[in-house]
């Protein structure tokens, strides 16, 4: 009998399909990575003609996500893969949904970039900078650990998300003093708030994929746990 | 934070290290095997649960069937096999030197590869351990062929032709038929190796839909080279390698979380 070969399938075949999906889920990664940062550039600087590239572009985002889940529902189909590569298929089939997700949140931060309402919110606009910077970062480690597969990264950026979440509660805060002050600005103010609400999930989205990373790499679903449970599960 | 109901799989894992006398239909406990020099086991330790099916899995020659030819003797056969450790019975050691041999056999049913019926009618194949054990009622014979045939999924295809030859029958339908044969006589185990490697992928249907059937009655101990078999109709899958159990568990921990590298290895295609 001869040794065991620990990393090769006997099957190239497959091996070459699953470096592929792989590949492919890096590059739609890097595509919903350059979507957001254009989406917040064309936001802070209004520039209508970067946030329609933006909005043109998204077709392509849900292009890769239908064309990596039709490769997925293949090799499960012909493949039958078990253990880690069928976490592996798993994995990438629900990341591609929270990357196609992400996407729509650039454009939904496109969208406000362009319209008119918003313009007349304009120094509003500066608070959410800083927080797309920070979302920015995030999406950018979380793809970064999911092209390594890091459960360890993948687990300090989970706890990130809280952070994006405080950052979005005082922007809430903010907005709503300036609707206050003066009841014309909410139809503006409200534009703004959705721009904030699809940054902030651009957050929630990179925390569900730091998630099945940590499923793909230790096994172990932590959706839905508290954070005790997940380090013990990830250090068991 | 709310605890979120996990698949009830999970909660239904039998703890196999510390299965209670009462579930334990076999108890393997230290055994090594030797054909002359040649060590085919090393130091296999394990529980097989009651009513469950167990699959063994691992690449040829690893000592899966060997095992399996343990549980009931067949090992015996082989001039130069040695064996040290105990299988446990009712809690009495198979290989003591009180046990009658064929007695225990009885107990513990086998299906080989090849379905390999009697030169027989069905029905002669079917009531053979019967007749052996001296029963000759028409009636009672009768009723556990009937009995046998419907609990081996068969009794449909075959209730219009009982005295036909049995070599008239199509591969999967053989195969059936020797189920029949061997619960005839009501085993409380049934070891089955590789039962469907010699069969078209309906007939291997037909008797892994059987499988799932049997536990309802007996302990099924099943050898299969079909990984995705064992993923299928098992509850409890066992990975061996040259000898030794490698990993031994609930089935859908295995295929899914293997704990051992070499069982990651080798059921996701990467051995070799």
């Amino acid at each position: 009998m001869e040794k065991m070969n620990l990393n090769k399938h006997i099957s190239g075949q497959f091996n070459a399909e699953l470096d592929d999906i792989r590949n492919r889920v890096l590059a739609m990664g890097g595509l919903v990575e350059r979507q957001l940062e254009q989406a917040l550039d064309a936001l802070a600087g209004l520039d209508a003609e970067l946030a329609r590239t933006v909005i043109d572009g998204d077709h392509k985002v849900n292009g890769m996500e239908v064309a990596i889940d039709e490769e997925c529902t293949r090799i499960i189909a012909k493949r039958q893969p078990a253990a880690s590569d069928l976490r592996l298929i798993l994995a990438i089939s629900k990341t591609i949904t929270d990357l196609e997700r992400i996407g729509d949140a650039c454009v939904r931060i496109a969208k406000a970039a362009v319209d008119k309402r918003a313009k007349s919110q304009e120094p509003l606009l500066v608070s959410i900078e800083s927080m797309g910077r920070h979302a920015t970062r995030t999406l950018h480690a979380t793809l970064d650990a999911l092209a390594r597969m890091d459960a360890e990264q993948a687990f300090e950026l989970h706890k990130e998300d809280a952070k994006l979440d405080k950052e979005y509660e005082g922007i809430i805060r903010q907005l709503m003093t300036y609707m206050m002050e003066d009841p014309r600005s909410i139809p503006g103010v409200l534009d703004v708030l959705w721009a904030a609400r699809a940054v902030e999930r651009v957050g929630d989205r990179c925390k569900n994929i730091c998630e099945y990373i940590i499923y793909y790499v230790k096994g172990k679903d932590v959706r839905h746990t508290s954070y005790e449970d997940m380090e013990k599960d990830l250090h068991q | 934070m709310i605890s979120i109901q996990r698949s009830n799989m999970q909660t239904e894992t039998v703890d196999l290290a510390n299965l209670p006398a009462q579930d334990t239909a076999l108890e393997i406990r230290n055994l090594d095997l030797r054909y002359g020099d040649k060590q085919a086991l090393f130091d296999v330790s394990m529980k097989i649960p009651k009513k469950q099916v167990t699959a063994f899995i691992g690449p040829s020659g690893c000592g899966k069937s060997t095992l399996l030819r343990c549980i009931n003797r067949m090992n015996d056969l082989v001039d130069t096999c040695k064996i040290d450790g105990e299988i446990l019975l009712h809690g009495q050691n198979i290989y003591d030197k009180k046990v009658d041999v064929a007695a225990l056999r009885r107990n513990v049913g086998m299906v080989f590869q090849r379905p390999n019926p009697f030169p027989k009618s069905i029905y002669e194949n079917v009531v053979y351990g019967l007749r052996l054990q001296g029963l000759n009622n028409r009636r009672e014979l009768d009723e556990a062929a009937e009995r046998s045939l419907r609990g081996a999924a068969i009794w449909d295809e075959v209730k219009d032709r009982l005295h036909d030859n049995a070599f008239g029958l199509s591969g999967g339908q053989q195969q059936r038929l020797v189920i029949a044969r061997a619960i005839a006589i009501e085993p409380e185990v049934l070891l089955l190796d590789e039962p469907t490697s010699a069969l078209d992928p309906i007939s291997t249907l037909t008797i892994e839909e059987l499988i799932t059937e049997l536990k309802e009655k007996y302990t099924v101990v099943i050898v299969t080279h079909n990984m995705q078999q064992a993923a299928r109709v098992s509850d409890q899958t066992a990975f061996m390698y040259m000898g030794e159990l490698v990993e031994y568990g609930d089935t859908n921990t295995i295929f899914t979380t293997p704990k051992k590298r070499k069982t990651e290895d080798y059921i996701t295609g990467r051995y070799g």
